[in-house]
């Protein structure tokens, strides 16, 4: 009896190997190899073609103290996710909460502002390019109604990173959609004991709706962060980091090094400290995570 | 109590309408951009440049098209990108479901390590792999072919929808398997024949997320292809952007229409599954 569990046991191990193996290849092949790789390019100054020595310290030493370009990069990049991921969070709830209302037609609403998500791609990146054209486009005369002379947007070191952030932000049909889905979990029987105890509608968004949603809020979040740090193809395509670098973001520094100018080893570095960074600032919104998000248990 | 009711729905009424508006206006300002770039797509060029701008184009014309279409081989960056799109799709569903099916489904002393390991790597930024990949496929001769972009998908079809097709295997009951298994049926028939067509939703959703990534992808191509005739559909329109600059406003309108227009189709298709899959990542994220 026992050596049939035993067999069984077996069989169940083979399978599980036979089927994950794929990835498990994959895992090993495009993940743990390259991870392991880049820590040793950190410490070379290996090239494209792959040959280079070994430079101890030097890229770390470089980044920190011979390279203006990364803090400005980085502060670029942390002032976009700075703005961008909070106005994206609360403007996200806003709109699913007035979806969340019995209301007609809430599929062409859907629609409307996932939209903008699922085709988020080169060409519509380059019909902001249009939109922000400092004569012709759309907002300067939408603005010019209203008496006001707009920016040249992507042409004034003022105003090009605002831009990227406006672009962004009309980008959060899918924290829309998943904070929905938050809000649909919500049991509707809260609200109704709440009405009967008089409370009006601010009063239950501020009690019983924001407190039951923060997990669905981190969610987005924490996703915010991480995307928000690796922003590239708009700037690159809009601006190529310009004018005067005020939007010149981490990951375009990191693609230039890595493939403009052949410095594997620097672009190494560079990737690893934006791992870094990242690593610490969601740690810290994780940490603060059990003063506001409300957790069933 | 007659006049508590009737206040209160006045109130409803009043709070109904004004969110109505509020939201008509906000869906307005999301869908707007795309209007204004299917208008400028069929304006004569002195057309798109008057101020202030029309909606509506007095003199329609279909050149922007034609003419913008030719400018660049923009027929085989879109056999490219379709060939790219459909064959990474192709291996994201079946080897993220193979995958998931062996999570789901087989006791291991290894499957929570290994499972952690996967989610493990959903938080690790793209960018501290990418420099070793390249490296990699520029090793194997893969540099300025589609593999690169193709390949890996085959490797597991990603984290996340590894992720996602496993919490849809569990919800299946295991019983279903143990029968198939009593009338004769092995692992893998089990898994083609039985789960496979029951998460059949959760598939179509991995596979219209993977299409819209790949369809739209631009990092990945523009590090891996250097040769016009490789381009993928992202890289051709920033060439034909970088060379007309914005005098050309309104054919680059029109191609960047037709690039966008198969995503648009098949959200409209796909839109139930869409909505699906991305609750789905909201609630067992």
């Amino acid at each position: 009896m026992k050596a049939r569990k035993n067999s069984i046991a077996k069989r169940e191990e083979r399978h599980f190997f036979f089927f994950i193996s794929p990835w498990l290849l994959g895992f090993l092949i495009f993940t743990l190899y390259p991870m392991i790789f880049s820590v040793i390019l950190v410490f070379t100054n290996m090239d494209m073609t792959g040959s280079g020595q070994f430079i101890g310290f030097a890229n770390i030493i470089r980044a920190f103290g011979q390279d203006p370009l990364f803090y400005k990069s980085l502060l670029n990049t942390l002032y976009f996710v700075l703005v961008s991921v909070p106005v994206s969070l609360i403007l996200a709830f806003l709109i699913a909460l007035l979806l969340n209302q019995k209301i007609r037609g809430v599929g062409f609403f859907r629609t409307s502002f996932y939209i903008p998500y699922i085709t988020s791609g080169v060409a519509v990146t380059l019909l902001w390019g249009w939109i922000f054209n400092a004569q012709y486009g759309l907002i300067n005369y939408f603005l010019s109604l209203f008496g006001i002379s707009g920016p040249s947007w992507l042409s004034d070191t003022k105003w090009a990173m605002p831009a990227i952030i406006i672009m962004g932000v009309w980008t959060i049909g899918n924290s829309i959609i998943i904070t929905l889905a938050g809000l649909q979990d919500i049991p509707e029987q809260l609200y109704e004991s709440a009405e009967i105890d008089g409370a009006n509608g601010l009063v239950k968004v501020m009690r019983i709706t924001l407190p039951l949603v923060t997990p669905t809020l981190y969610f987005n979040l924490i996703m915010g962060i991480i995307g928000g740090f690796q922003i590239f193809m708009q700037p690159y395509i809009l601006t190529e980091g310009g004018p005067s670098y005020a939007t010149y973001t981490y990951m375009m520094h990191i693609y230039n090094h890595g493939f403009k100018y052949s410095e594997m080893g620097y672009a190494s570095t560079l990737a690893w400290l934006l791992f870094i960074v990242i690593m610490i600032i969601t740690q810290i919104v994780n940490r603060t995570s059990k003063y506001w998000v409300y957790y069933d248990n | 109590m007659d006049t508590y009711y009737k206040s209160k729905r006045t109130g409803d009424l009043i709070r109904y309408s004004l969110s109505y508006v509020v939201l008509i206006i906000c869906a307005g300002i999301f869908i707007f951009p795309f209007l204004w770039m299917l208008s400028t797509a069929f304006k004569i060029p002195s057309e798109a440049y008057t101020l202030p701008p029309k909606l509506f184009p007095k003199t329609f014309t279909l050149d922007n098209f034609i003419e913008g279409w030719k400018y660049a081989d923009f027929t085989r960056y879109t056999f490219n990108t379709l060939t790219v799109t459909l064959l990474a799709t192709l291996g994201t569903v079946l080897s993220a479901s193979f995958v998931a099916y062996g999570f789901a489904r087989f006791k291991s002393r290894y499957n929570n390590l290994l499972f952690t390991a996967v989610l493990a790597t959903l938080m690790l930024p793209s960018q501290v792999t990418l420099v070793p990949t390249y490296l990699l496929f520029t090793k194997m001769g893969w540099l300025d072919t589609l593999k690169p972009l193709i390949v890996p998908s085959f490797f597991g079809g990603g984290a996340f929808n590894i992720f996602l097709l496993r919490q849809f295997f569990r919800s299946i009951p295991k019983d279903l398997d143990e029968a198939a298994y009593i009338d004769g049926a092995n692992a893998f028939q089990i898994y083609y024949k039985i789960l496979l067509p029951a998460i059949k939703p959760a598939l179509i959703t991995v596979a219209l997320m993977s299409i819209t990534f790949h369809w739209n992808d631009y990092m990945s191509p523009l590090i891996y292809l250097n040769s016009d005739q490789n381009f993928t559909l992202a890289i051709g329109l920033q060439f034909f952007q970088n060379s007309f600059g914005s005098s050309q406003i309104q054919m680059l309108m029109a191609v960047s229409l037709i690039t966008v227009i198969p995503v648009l189709i098949l959200f409209f298709v796909g839109q139930r599954h869409f909505v699906q899959g991305i609750t789905m990542t909201g609630i067992k994220g």
